[in-house]
């Protein structure tokens, strides 16, 4: 079974909780998300960007081992921000966004401690998975110098062929590896 | 007269308070758009649900189109803004990389702040398996950086590239994306049967 079940409005009504709200328009969510993405252009001259808030935070925690400790890696040094590398723009951006995303769920009653699956494999598998999963994208995003944001979005709003070409990677292996993956989520 | 940052100096702290307020826009349209579920992310490699792409297009279409014509009348200078330098080989092997670890980790790194924030545990184990790949690739493979900027190809845009100018791309993209809607709708119809929750 699934552990998000979408409770049937008469259920909803029954435990006295009103049910999750359908998801916007995606049409109309694009378009919200295009007029953040211009906005940020507008403002700071650059897109938005996911993946370097994660690595300011990798290098954040890395110095609790010592600072000198960074000094052997140029990708830490980059985050380092003299010694003060929680300070970072893009880290603030996915605090901003986790508090953003929290506002929208919980008015559109979303919020729910559950995992998301497909019906034939466990919580357990599921959970190991996206930890899999993330470490994968990191590492993908780290070499192509950005994610789905930061590359994909950013990049092709401004007809840049790095974004474009992420893209298009993206979709392919997704595409390939999905079928690998039919039963994770079908 | 934009981008505001080339003809003025933030402080920190307004730099930092700027990006926390278009944070929360950006992880408000995520979660309204239903990105917070991992299920709706990876149903457009199903094609049973095309939301993906159409928050995608629709979003790239709207900044085009916006910065298209705020450069038009002059009000923005498109070669003030900062774009990354294409490398052919890391952003299709870095891209293939991501696009696997988006369909079996569920999410993408901004869309794991809007599961978490909406309590989905994947979306945190998801988000530590993404600390832990940065931190891998910041103390093992540091040297991947230089290699990048020693093989990269320099900045290329479509623009320059071809010669056609930004609005005219605007249109192309307004025209694709029309014409991929009608095509994502059909998408859906075919391939309904595949979603384990109708």
């Amino acid at each position: 079974m699934n552990t998000l079940v979408q409770a049937p409005p008469h259920a909803a009504a029954a435990t006295g909780k009103s049910a999750a709200h359908p998801f916007m328009n995606p049409y109309l969510a694009g378009f919200l998300l295009g007029l953040v993405l211009l906005a940020t252009y507008v403002v700071t001259g650059r897109g938005l960007g996911a993946t370097a808030g994660f690595a300011a935070l990798a290098t954040g925690l890395a110095s609790l081992d010592g600072a000198e400790h960074l000094q052997t890696s140029v990708v830490h040094l980059k985050y380092w921000n003299d010694g003060a590398p929680l300070l970072n723009w893009t880290l603030f951006l996915l605090v901003g966004a986790l508090i953003g995303a929290a506002i929208s769920g919980w008015q559109a009653n979303r919020f729910s401690f559950s995992i998301e699956r497909g019906p034939n494999i466990t919580d357990r598998q599921r959970l190991m998975l996206a930890f899999v999963g993330g470490f994968i994208a990191a590492c993908g995003a780290k070499l192509a110098k950005g994610c789905t944001s930061g590359q994909a979005l950013t990049g092709s709003s401004v007809l840049n062929v790095s974004g474009l070409l992420f893209l298009g990677a993206v979709f392919l292996a997704g595409f390939v590896v999905a079928q690998v993956a039919r039963k994770e989520w079908l | 007269m934009f981008p505001l940052s080339n003809f003025h100096e933030f402080t920190l702290g307004a730099e930092l308070a700027i990006a926390l307020v278009l944070g929360v826009g950006f992880g408000f349209a995520l979660e309204r758009a239903g990105f917070g579920s991992a299920r709706k992310l990876t149903a457009v490699f199903y094609l049973y649900d095309m939301a993906v792409v159409k928050v995608m297009f629709t979003a790239v279409v709207t900044t085009l189109v916006g910065l298209a014509l705020l450069s038009g009348v002059g009000m923005f200078d498109m070669s003030a803004i900062y774009l990354e330098p294409t490398n052919w080989t890391a952003q299709i092997v870095g891209g293939l990389l991501f696009g696997a670890g988006f369909v079996v980790g569920g999410y993408c790194p901004g869309t794991s702040m809007a599961a978490i924030a909406t309590g989905r545990k994947d979306g945190m184990l998801f988000a530590l398996g993404m600390l832990a790949g940065v931190w891998a690739y910041a103390e093992f493979t540091p040297g991947l950086d230089d290699w990048y900027k020693a093989t990269a190809s320099g900045v290329i845009t479509l623009p320059d590239a071809t010669g056609i100018a930004i609005g005219w791309w605007a249109l192309v993209f307004v025209a694709t994306l029309a014409f991929a809607a009608w095509g994502m709708a059909r998408l859906e119809r075919r391939f309904a049967h595949l979603n384990p929750q109708p």
